[in-house]
């Protein structure tokens, strides 16, 4: 047992000194590596994001029901008593014109353009929250909503969130697909990279497996090589990412304060960095696996 | 117990040579035995097929009742550690120490780190390389490369030794001291395959002797 620990070590002893033996084409290696990774991270860094944001807005989608300005005061009870008996409701509240102008002059920005109207151009409104709140029976109130007297205009707040819900899962499928393509250049990167290494050590390969060596013990210095690089590349495309976002968060500061949202991206969580890492490692090894199985069966006697 | 049986073989290479044809012989357990004959006429393949590098193309080797034609592929790196071989083109590796190279059997055994120092130092010792151990081996002479291939192939105390021309580049003083090493590993119960034009050796060790030509047995 001991013995085998020791192989091991010396093993991943064996990569960082091949490692360390090129210095530079090893810095190129992890560069390429790390940049293949960085582009579907920073990517899926982006949806994330966005998807944060939009559950942030709008826990739960809602329908504003505008009213006609004509409505009355009596017109306006009428209609706060069908919502009341509607069974399809989940709440609603009334919001008069006026809160209606105070919550607009308290938004950054607008304070001014709404204290230079002459009058209050708003319309009463109720806000209405639905038992079921898929895209189908929203739709079904609204249009039952828009139909009665003294209703000018229905319509579900949440169409934009909806919209960018679809936006999202469809770059889902763009980041997978961009990260299946790099994961593929990973692997072919190591790939090529361990084939450069045995050629130059073929000599030792072809004297060790004649000896008695086990593809095992050949093997292990070169997966241990592509995990390493794999990790290397890993960590580089992590930090590739934090310093765009560092970036593009500086770029966005003056366009946050302007309309007062906290416009930050923020990097992976721990959990998603681990994960990201892992797979590098593990693409990384496989590459070097793929690799060096290849040159091994080659050698057995025929 | 290492018997090396041999029934009805025959190599073709690739490319329709036949290298052997109809071998048939056993190397018993702590035997010494010469294989001699002109050059082409199969030695090498005779040990090749012993030690599983090549496969024959037909008939049987056994090496403890196993059949190495039919050895899978994963048990063929246990076999060859019952095996010491020293190359007829010696298969040093240049870009280590003499040491470095000696380690190298060592290490694929598993052997701890420290004892395998101590018995690559007696292999060293025992070839008069001692001096040398921190040469790279291709600052070495013809000779001294090849005592080092015999040191390796001694290292890790193999139960046989299959040496293809192992006096090959040494004069005839050193090709007496490996005569003689050969000889006291062989008192010690290890199996010798020699492989060699060397009638020298035929002299000192007075082996058993099987004599090849173009690749049939001649007795
Ligand atoms: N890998 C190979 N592919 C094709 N032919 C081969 C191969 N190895 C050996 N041969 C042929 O097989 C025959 C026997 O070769 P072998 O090396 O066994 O001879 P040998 O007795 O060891 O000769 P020498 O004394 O010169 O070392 C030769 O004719 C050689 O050309
Ligand atoms: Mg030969």
């Amino acid at each position: 047992m001991r013995a085998w620990g020791s192989a091991h070590y010396r093993a991943c002893a064996g990569a960082l000194r091949r490692l360390a033996a090129t210095p530079l084409a090893t810095l190129l290696n992890i560069v390429v590596i790390g940049i293949a990774l960085a582009l579907p991270m920073a990517f899926y860094v982006v949806l994330e994001n966005a998807r944060g944001m939009a559950s942030d807005y709008s826990p739960q989608p809602e329908l504003s029901l505008f009213l006609a300005p004509e409505a009355s005061a009596a017109d306006i009870k009428v209609l706060e008593l069908r919502l009341k008996n509607h069974a399809g409701l989940a709440s609603y509240r009334f919001v008069p014109k006026a809160q209606a102008l105070e919550q607009l002059k308290s938004r950054a920005g607008l304070g001014d353009v709404a204290a230079g109207l002459p009058q209050n151009p708003l319309p009463d409104a109720f806000i209405v929250a639905a038992r079921d709140s898929s895209s189908a029976a929203l739709e079904t109130l609204r249009a039952e909503f828009a139909a009665w007297p003294k209703v000018a205009e229905a319509h579900v707040d949440s169409d934009w969130v909806r919209r960018l819900d679809g936006l999202i899962s469809i770059g889902r499928y763009a980041v997978l697909m961009l990260a299946a393509v790099l994961a593929f250049a990973l692997v072919a990167i190591t790939f090529n990279t361990i084939r450069l290494q045995i050629l130059t050590q073929r000599d030792e390969i072809e004297v060790a497996k004649l000896i008695g060596a086990t593809d095992g013990w050949i093997q292990r210095p070169f997966l241990y090589f592509g995990a390493l690089a794999g990790a290397a590349g890993g960590i580089t495309a992590w930090l590739l990412t934090a310093a765009g976002l560092l970036v593009f968060n500086n770029q966005l500061k003056p366009l946050a304060a302007l309309y007062g949202l906290p416009l930050q991206l923020s990097h992976l969580n721990w959990s998603d960095s681990v994960y990201a890492l892992a797979i590098a490692v593990v693409l990384g090894w496989f590459g070097a696996w793929l690799s060096v199985r290849r040159h091994l069966s080659a050698q057995n006697p025929r | 117990m290492t018997q090396i049986m041999l029934s009805g073989v025959s190599k073709r290479y690739p490319g329709g040579h036949d290298a052997l044809s109809d071998i048939t012989l056993t190397v018993e357990t702590g035997e010494l035995v010469l294989v001699t004959g002109h050059s082409g006429a199969g030695k090498s393949t005779l040990l090749k097929l012993m030690a599983a590098i090549e496969r024959p193309t037909a008939g049987s080797v056994l090496v403890n009742g196993q059949n190495i034609g039919t050895l899978r592929a994963r048990g063929i790196p246990f076999l060859r550690r019952n095996f010491g071989l020293v190359f007829q083109d010696h298969k040093l590796l240049f870009d280590r120490s003499v040491f470095e190279n000696l380690m190298l059997p060592l290490d694929i055994g598993g052997f701890d780190r420290r004892e395998g120092a101590r018995r690559a130092r007696a292999a060293l010792d025992k070839v008069n390389l001692l001096h040398k151990e921190k040469a790279r081996p291709i600052t070495l002479s013809g000779g001294e490369q090849q005592r080092l291939c015999i040191a390796r192939a001694i290292v890790h105390r193999p139960a046989v030794l299959l040496a293809d021309e192992p006096t090959g580049n040494l004069d005839s003083d050193y090709a007496a001291g490996i005569g003689r090493l050969f000889a006291e590993f062989n008192q010690v119960g290890v199996t010798i395959v020699l492989a060699t034009h060397d009638t020298l050796l035929a002299e000192l060790l007075a082996p058993r002797q099987i004599v090849l030509r173009d690749g049939r047995l001649q007795s």
